[in-house]
């Protein structure tokens, strides 16, 4: 690793103004488990690496807000798991982060770290794009929100612009019973970046919603506004034709991990995994909030 | 740059230590190179296999995806921490007992991320096993009796 220089800032004011002074030759480092990678394979070197972990501004729980979660920037995925609150509301967010990378790696990795990384294939990205994830930016000219739907803008590449970081990821809470779940496909089963994955979200209201990961530049979502789909005995040709308009939206790459032609195929199968899962919970949820008769 | 170094003063199996150290080092290698204990091991250098596992602040994490200024104010044990005095830890035993070491590469690792998975959950089943120890790899492909041995340490602990 090359050398650099190594700052340790106590508020968001010190951190705003490194990054400004420095630019493109600073990088921020929370749970460094890609930004370290990253730097011992010689793909970046930094003249300066930013430590966020000693901010005092910067949060590392999860809070309850009035109609959200909010995860804060320093928050490990090891914790979001454990956090019963997501466990309740965000089903689909837990199984994604559950499997990133291995145990010592969500001991470190953050879920900032792994949204700002901007992956194609991160797994917790379609898990958080079905949840309506908001991303709280602060930088020179103050604070904004986007939603993570616009967060990506290509692989490694979002809309932060100079001198901004992330301050923490909003989840707001589910208002009616909704299904949710995630499904990814992997060459082995520990340790491996996702070669297809997928979030389903299913409501009454508005239908179903899909998020891809590892198809795309970006990970991406495709709301389905054809609500046949949340009817379980739906013909299964009908279903197989929404799916391939929803498998459609998506525009893989054949790279070491899979060729273009299996990602599209395989599209399908998670999608209809996952919508599975989502609705049969779905219909649990329901049950838990009907009457007793 | 070469000579910008930083102090940090960290706990290392139960020791407190103080330390300069350059920023773009790694925990593992400081741990190595510092203070002589080389029971960590260096191989995939990515998160990948484990090899390098300690225990900073009571969590299993990779030290050789840490920098050493990171882990300024930390408590840290490596599998030279297990034992006390003589007496191997109960672990480490059960390794032995199990026949679970071939070439012993990844087994300073193995153990740290099997100590980390019995202090969160003491009675794993087969399949937790497994997966607690997801991030650890063996060249030697040994991960049967790994895995037994860890049961194995579960079982004792639970008689004792």
């Amino acid at each position: 690793m090359n050398a650099f220089l190594y700052f340790r800032p106590q508020s968001l004011d010190e951190v705003i103004t490194l990054l400004v002074r420095y630019g493109r030759e600073a990088r921020l480092l929370a749970g460094g488990t890609d930004l370290l990678v990253q730097m011992r394979h010689d793909l970046i070197a930094p003249q300066v690496v930013i430590d966020l972990k000693r901010v005092a501004e910067l949060r590392a729980d999860v809070q309850l807000l009035d109609g959200a979660l909010r995860i804060g920037a320093l928050t490990v995925l090891s914790d979001l798991i454990e956090d019963a609150r997501v466990q309740q509301y965000f089903p689909a967010l837990v199984e994604a982060a559950s499997v990133v990378g291995s145990v010592q790696i969500r001991n470190r990795a953050t879920l900032s770290g792994n949204i700002c990384n901007a992956s194609p294939a991160a797994d917790t990205a379609p898990a958080l794009l079905i949840y309506d994830a908001q991303v709280n930016l602060i930088g020179p000219d103050g604070r904004r929100t986007v939603a993570l739907r616009r967060f990506f803008l290509g692989p490694r590449k979002t809309v932060l612009q100079q001198g901004e970081l992330v301050e923490a990821i909003d989840l707001p809470l589910p208002r009616e019973a909704s299904g949710a779940a995630f499904t990814r496909l992997t060459r082995r089963r520990g340790v491996d970046l996702a070669t297809v994955n997928a979030a389903c979200l299913a409501r009454r209201s508005d239908g179903v919603l899909f998020a891809f990961g590892a198809v795309a530049p970006t990970p991406i979502l495709v709301p389905v506004s054809d609500n046949r789909l949340l009817v379980t005995s739906l013909d299964a040709a009908i279903r197989r034709a929404i799916l391939d308009e929803v498998a459609a939206h998506t525009s893989p790459i054949s790279d070491v991990r899979a060729s273009r032609e299996y990602r599209l195929a395989m599209v399908k199968v998670m999608a209809k995994r996952a919508l599975e899962v989502a609705l049969q919970r779905l219909t649990a949820a329901e049950a838990q909030l009907s009457p007793v008769a | 740059m070469e000579k910008n170094l930083i102090p940090i003063s960290i706990t290392v199996n139960g020791r407190r230590v103080e330390l300069e150290v350059q920023p773009q080092h790694t925990l593992l290698k400081v741990l190595q190179n510092q203070l002589d204990l080389i029971g960590s091991k260096e191989c995939c250098g990515e998160g990948e296999c484990g090899a390098c596992t300690i225990l900073a602040n009571g969590r299993a994490i990779n030290s050789c995806l840490v920098l050493a200024v990171e882990a300024d104010g930390w408590e840290i044990v490596t599998i030279e921490g297990l034992a006390e005095d003589e007496r191997l830890d109960p672990l480490q035993e059960a390794f032995l007992k199990a026949g679970a070491v071939q070439c012993g590469y990844c087994i300073p690792g193995m153990v740290m991320s099997a100590k980390y998975l019995l202090m969160k959950n003491p009675h794993p089943s087969e399949d937790e096993v497994r997966q607690g120890l997801a991030g650890n790899l063996c060249r030697c492909a040994g991960y049967n009796r790994i895995i037994a041995a860890v049961q194995l340490a579960a079982s004792e602990k639970e008689a004792a």
